[in-house]
């Protein structure tokens, strides 16, 4: 056996709980790790729409203004853009009013974690942010959960080089995703969508968005290039869009 | 960042996922698969070996001229149905793997088969361990984490 390392942490993050597993990892991945954490507990701070004091919050009560923000606030409003743009207005981090930019915040920062394990030398990293996962080298088995019984899964996306998997599902308690057109819940509400691509950024935000459009979201994810997606519907049919192997 | 008011898009939700018995049935698949070509491979001149686990088949398979040999792998039993893999040997090493037999009761499961089987073939060739590493699912709080299958799999890693 080659002096590999392992590294496994746990850390409660942005209201859940981040998961992140580091296969051959040397000194500077080591230290990567807690570079890592320490900047998402940043991000938690400075994204967080339940800080008053958070650069967010502060930003849309009109009392920072966006060229005081810090770069990262800048990054994401961009992202946030282009993923509006990109889901015909599906994915929105402006309905309400205000800009929140939290349907896209934990997604971005998950792959940016991953990214900087990375290139701290590690052979292969496994972030999964609250059940985002963001995957760098190595080979991975990321299991989808099963969201009508508890425990199972649906499938297993066997991962090799970067990839990302996010899935978007109701909530146990109210719903949690709603049209941006409507504000309400989906129409046809899928039970779980669970989409596949490079970045865990855009994965994220295209399932928000797939699961907003409900059972409309199967054409605009096939348009997608290189994005494969994995849909389980109310009634328990699945359909998957993308190349199939 | 997670309360449950102030947040348009992507509120909280959570699964609570207790028990790993319908992802055991899951990955079960595998073991049979591998144990079958790897036994074949070391052994070409005896007969298969049979898995000790739960398969309701022996192996078998034929062989060519050419040195192309396939290998049916056990039957085993999951929680869509049945599943039988096939897989072809060239020159000792894996060249093909083939569903033999997949569960077909209804559309879901023929759905789910379009999506899952490619995977669980690959995995095959690329003869992986059966443990999944990781879960995605709706995302959970503190805690749901508690109760996710994530957290017995962040446990079990140590």
């Amino acid at each position: 056996m080659a002096a590999e390392t392992r590294l496994r942490r746990v850390e409660p993050i942005m209201g859940t709980v981040f998961s992140f597993d580091v296969r051959g990892a040397g000194p500077r991945a080591t230290a990567a790790l807690e570079d890592a954490t320490a900047w998402l507990h940043h991000m938690d701070e400075v994204f967080s729409t339940y800080r008053p004091d958070s650069q967010i919050s502060r930003l849309a009560a009109g009392t920072l203004a966006l060229s005081a923000c810090s770069p990262d606030v800048w990054e994401v409003l961009r992202l946030c853009e282009a993923a509006e743009r990109r889901s015909d207005g599906w994915f929105s981090a402006r309905y309400a009013g205000a800009f929140d930019p939290t349907g896209l915040v934990k997604g971005w920062a998950v792959e940016r974690a991953a990214a900087m394990l990375s290139s701290a030398g590690a052979d292969a990293v496994c972030v999964n942010g609250g059940g985002d996962v963001q995957v760098h080298g190595g080979r991975w088995r990321i299991g989808v959960t099963d969201p009508l019984r508890k425990g199972g899964l649906v499938t297993v996306v066997q991962a090799e080089g970067e990839l990302a998997v996010a899935t978007s599902g109701p909530a146990e308690r109210g719903c949690h995703i709603v049209d941006p057109h409507t504000g309400r819940p989906p129409a046809a509400p899928l039970a779980s969508l669970t989409v596949i691509c490079r970045t865990l950024t855009d994965a994220d935000a295209y399932a928000t968005a797939g699961y907003a459009m409900g059972d409309r979201a199967r054409p605009w994810l096939e348009s997608l290039p290189g994005t494969r997606s994995f849909a389980i519907t109310a009634d328990g049919a699945a359909w998957t869009t993308g190349e199939q192997r | 960042m997670n309360a449950p008011s102030s947040r348009p898009l992507r509120r909280v939700l959570l699964s609570t996922l207790t028990t790993v018995g319908g992802v055991l049935l899951l990955l079960g698949l595998k073991p049979h698969v591998t144990t079958g070509a790897a036994g074949a491979v070391t052994q070409s001149a005896a007969p298969f070996p049979t898995p000790s686990a739960s398969g309701t088949s022996p192996t078998g398979g034929s062989s060519s001229a050419s040195g192309t040999r396939t290998v049916e792998g056990d039957t085993v039993q999951t929680r869509y149905g049945p599943v039988q893999l096939k897989i072809t040997l060239r020159a000792g090493k894996i060249s093909a793997v083939s569903a033999v037999q997949l569960p077909d009761q209804n559309p879901r499961d023929q759905e789910i088969d379009n999506f899952a089987v490619p995977q669980l073939t690959q995995e095959a060739l690329a003869a992986q361990s059966a443990n999944i590493d990781t879960v995605s699912g709706a995302t959970y709080t503190s805690q749901g984490y508690i109760q996710s299958l994530q957290s017995a799999l962040d446990k079990a890693g140590g």
